[in-house]
C-alpha cells in the first residue's frame, strides 16, 4: 500500500506525505516540503540594515510580525540600539496580537474541521451561522490589535530600527480595550467548544525547547531554556542547535545534542506554564490539559490557552499604556554601522532565530534565519513514525485522516521553512 | 447560481490570501454572493477540475511546474486576477534578480542542487493572460472587494491613475523628502491611502509604477534633496522585478 497526499490542505505552504508500507512495515513515511525556495538570506545580502526587516517580513504574510521584530532586535545588537521602554512594551503587544489571530485562524479554519467532520469552516455557514460568525468575530479583534500598533495585520509600517515610527493614540488604545473585553464571552464559548472534542491518545518522549520565562511567559528575550534543564544564550544557538540533512529525505532539520526537539505553544506551555494568567491556568484545567502533557495532539488545547493567557496579558499592557501615558517611542539613530547581532523571538509557531553580520557601511554581510517549522519537521516525521503502525489496520480513508490531523495539530507554516528546506518533488 | 470562485498561490507569503481571510465580516456577506470552490490554505478537498468564473492567482512563477499549474489553472477560469505584488510584478522575490538562481542556490544551501532549481521569478503575465490586478503588498482588502464586486456585476474594475503622492497630500501627512527620507510615492500607483507614510515610513513602491510616470520633476525632486537616480532605483527594486521603461 502506497500513500500519497499531495498538496495538504489547511496548513500554510505546500506539502505532501508520502507512506510506502509492505506487508504490515512501513519503508518510507516522508513529509516533503515543495514550497518553492525563494533565497530570502540571499537577497538580503548587500542591503541596507534600513531596509532588512521590511524585505524579510516578507518570508511569511501569516507571522510577518515576527519576523519583522527579530530581524530589529537582531540588528539593535548589532548596532547597539537601545529599544525604550514604552517601544518594548509596543512591541509585547503586536506580538500578542499576531499569536492570537495565527492561533485563532489555526484553530477554528484549519483544525476544528477535522473535529466536526467537515472540509472547511465554510461548510458551516448554512447550518452552524453562529459559530463562524464567531470565529471571524474573535479573529477580527486579534488583527485589531495589530492595526492599532502595527498600522495593518500583515506586514507592519510603523515599526523601525529602535522602536516605532508612530504611535497609537490613547484613544485607540482605549477602544480595543472595550473590543477585547467584549471578545471574552466568545473566548468562552470557544474553550467549551474545543473542551467537548475528544483529541487522539498518542504520545511520545520529547526535548521542548522555547525561549527562558523568568518573570513572564515566554516570548521575547536572551537566553533560552529546555525541559533537559540546560539553559543557554540565544547568540549561542549555532553551539547548541544542529541543522542536518536527513538520508530519507531532502528537508534540512534540526537537532540538539540529544536528538529532534518540540517547539511552540506546547512547548512554551510545558517549560512557562507557572508564567500563565490567571484565566490562562483556568482555561488549562478546564480542558483538562496536563501542561507536561507529550500528546502532540493536545498542541491545540496549548494553542487555546494561549490565546487566553495573551488576551490577559493585552489587556494589562494596554492599561500599562494608558496609566503611564504614552511617550518616547523610538531611539535615536545608531552612533555605529558595523557589527554582529543574534536575536530570537517566540513566533506563533515557536523559536525563530535571525542572525546578521553587517559591514562598516552598514549593509549586510550574512544573515541566517531558523524557523520554527524547520526545527518541529523532524519531531513531526518521528511522530508520524510511530503512529503509523498503531492505525495501520484503519480503513485508508481514516488513516489518512488521523496523519493530516497530527501534521495540522503542529500547524507547520511552510513558505517561512522553504529558504532553509530542500525541496523533492513528488 | 452564485459565481464560483478560487484563490491559488506560488512562491509568496500567502499574505495577500490572509488579507482576503481578514475582511472578516464582509467576508460572510461575500460567502452570500459566491461559493469558493478552491482555498487550499483553508479548505480540504477542493475540486480541481470544476469551472470557475474568477481565479485569484497569488506568487510568482519560478519553476517549470509553476507554468503548468498556472496554464491549467488559466484554463479552468472564466477570468484570472493577480493577487499582490508577486503576482502583479514580481514583488521582493524579484530582490535575487541581478543574481542567476544557480548563485543564489549556491549562497543560501552551500550547494547547487538540481531539485532546487529555479528560474528568475517573472509574475504571472510572463506566462498567461491576466485579465485584471490587484497590486500591493500586502493588497489592500478594501481594494479587493471593489474589484470581486465590479467582476460581479460585469463592470470593469479600475485602479487608481494617479500616484500615492496624491493620496498622501490628501491626507496631509509630513512629506518624506522633507524628512530626508527616499519616497517612491510620486511615481507609485495610489489605493493604499498612503498607509506607510501615515505609520511615519515612506513609500517603497509595492503597488507598482504608475501608467504614465513623468521622471523630469522626479528627477528635480531627487536632485533638490541630495538624492541619486541609483538611491531611488536600489529601493524601487525592492517590490518590482525590474526597471520598467518610463
Amino acid at each position: 500500500m502506497k500513500i500519497e497526499l499531495d498538496y495538504l490542505a489547511r496548513i500554510e505552504g505546500h506539502a505532501h506525505l508520502v507512506v510506502d508500507q509492505e506487508k504490515g512495515q512501513i519503508t518510507r513515511c516522508q513529509l516533503q516540503v515543495v514550497e518553492t525556495p525563494r533565497f530570502f538570506e540571499a537577497m538580503l545580502q548587500g542591503r541596507h540594515f534600513r531596509d532588512v526587516a521590511t524585505i524579510v517580513a516578507r518570508v511569511c504574510g501569516v507571522c510577518s510580525i515576527s519576523h519583522t521584530l527579530v530581524s530589529l532586535m537582531a540588528t539593535e545588537t548589532a548596532l547597539q540600539i537601545e529599544v525604550p521602554p514604552q517601544a518594548q512594551l509596543l512591541r509585547r503587544l503586536l506580538s500578542y496580537g499576531e499569536i492570537i489571530q495565527s492561533h485563532l485562524l489555526q484553530l477554528y479554519f484549519m483544525a476544528l474541521p477535522d473535529y466536526l467532520g467537515v472540509p472547511s469552516l465554510f461548510h458551516l455557514l448554512e447550518k452552524r451561522q453562529p459559530l463562524v460568525a464567531r470565529a471571524l468575530r474573535l479573529k477580527r479583534t486579534a488583527n485589531r490589535i495589530c492595526e492599532v500598533v502595527g498600522g495593518r495585520p500583515i506586514h507592519p509600517v510603523t515599526t523601525c530600527l529602535g522602536g516605532f515610527s508612530a504611535r497609537p493614540e490613547a484613544s485607540e488604545l482605549k477602544k480595543l480595550r472595550q473590543e477585547l473585553v467584549a471578545a471574552l464571552p466568545d473566548l468562552e464559548a470557544t474553550v467549551d467548544q474545543f473542551a467537548e472534542f475528544s483529541y487522539p491518545q498518542f504520545s511520545r518522549r520529547r526535548e521542548a525547547l522555547c525561549l527562558q520565562a523568568d518573570h513572564q511567559y515566554p516570548l521575547h528575550g536572551s537566553r533560552l531554556m529546555s525541559s533537559s534543564g540546560s539553559n543557554y544564550s540565544v547568540s549561542d544557538y549555532r553551539q547548541q542547535l544542529e541543522e542536518y540533512l536527513s538520508p530519507h529525505s531532502t528537508a534540512k532539520l534540526a537537532r540538539t545534542e540529544r536528538g529532534s526537539y518540540m517547539v511552540g505553544p506546547q512547548a512554551r506551555l510545558r517549560n512557562g506554564s507557572r508564567q500563565l494568567s490567571s484565566m490562562g491556568s483556568k482555561v488549562c484545567q478546564a480542558l483538562q490539559l496536563n501542561p507536561a502533557g507529550l500528546n502532540p495532539f493536545e498542541n491545540l488545547k496549548a494553542r487555546l490557552v494561549e490565546v487566553i493567557h495573551y488576551t490577559e496579558e493585552t489587556l494589562h499592557v494596554v492599561d500599562e499604556l494608558l496609566l503611564s501615558g504614552l511617550n518616547r517611542v523610538r531611539a535615536k539613530e545608531p552612533s555605529t554601522t558595523g557589527g554582529n547581532g543574534t536575536a530570537a523571538i517566540e513566533a506563533p509557531r515557536g523559536l525563530l532565530f535571525h542572525s546578521y553580520q553587517y559591514d562598516k557601511q552598514g549593509l549586510l554581510k550574512t544573515a541566517d534565519c531558523v524557523i520554527p517549522t524547520a526545527q518541529n519537521l523532524a519531531s513531526i516525521e518521528e511522530d508520524l513514525q510511530l503512529l503509523l503502525p498503531e492505525l495501520l489496520d484503519q480503513p485508508e480513508q481514516q488513516l489518512r485522516q488521523r496523519l493530516e490531523m497530527l501534521i495540522r495539530a503542529y500547524d507547520p507554516c511552510l513558505s517561512c521553512s522553504t529558504h532553509l528546506l530542500k525541496i523533492e518533488l513528488v | 447560481m452564485k459565481a464560483k470562485i478560487g484563490f491559488f498561490d506560488f512562491a509568496g507569503c500567502e499574505g495577500c490570501q490572509l488579507t482576503v481571510m481578514n475582511l472578516e465580516e464582509e467576508l460572510l456577506q461575500v460567502l452570500q454572493l459566491v461559493e469558493i470552490v478552491a482555498f487550499r490554505e483553508v479548505m480540504g478537498g477542493s475540486a480541481t477540475a470544476a469551472r470557475l468564473d474568477i481565479a485569484f492567482v497569488e506568487g510568482s512563477i519560478c519553476r517549470p511546474g509553476d507554468r503548468e499549474r498556472l496554464l491549467k489553472i488559466r484554463r479552468r477560469s472564466e477570468i484570472l486576477v493577480a493577487l499582490g505584488s508577486c503576482a502583479d510584478n514580481g514583488g521582493v522575490n524579484a530582490l535575487g534578480s541581478d543574481r542567476t538562481p544557480e548563485v543564489l542556490c549556491q549562497q543560501v544551501y552551500g550547494a547547487n542542487l538540481p531539485h532546487l532549481y529555479t528560474e528568475p521569478p517573472q509574475p504571472l503575465a510572463a506566462v498567461v493572460t491576466v485579465d485584471y490586478r490587484i497590486p500591493g503588498c500586502p493588497i489592500d482588502g478594501r481594494e479587493f472587494l471593489a474589484t470581486l464586486q465590479a467582476l460581479l456585476l460585469h463592470q470593469q474594475p479600475e485602479l487608481p491613475s494617479f500616484s500615492v503622492c496624491v493620496e498622501c497630500k490628501l491626507a496631509e501627512y509630513p512629506c518624506s523628502f522633507d524628512d530626508g527620507q527616499i519616497c517612491l510615492g510620486p511615481i507609485t500607483r495610489a489605493g493604499c491611502r498612503a498607509i506607510c507614510v501615515e505609520g511615519g515610513s515612506y513609500c517603497r513602491g509595492c503597488r507598482g509604477l504608475i501608467d504614465s510616470p513623468r521622471t523630469s520633476p522626479y528627477h528635480r525632486i531627487l536632485e533638490e534633496h541630495g538624492l541619486s537616480v541609483e538611491e531611488i532605483l536600489d529601493q524601487y527594486r525592492t517590490f518590482n522585478v525590474k526597471e520598467q521603461p518610463s
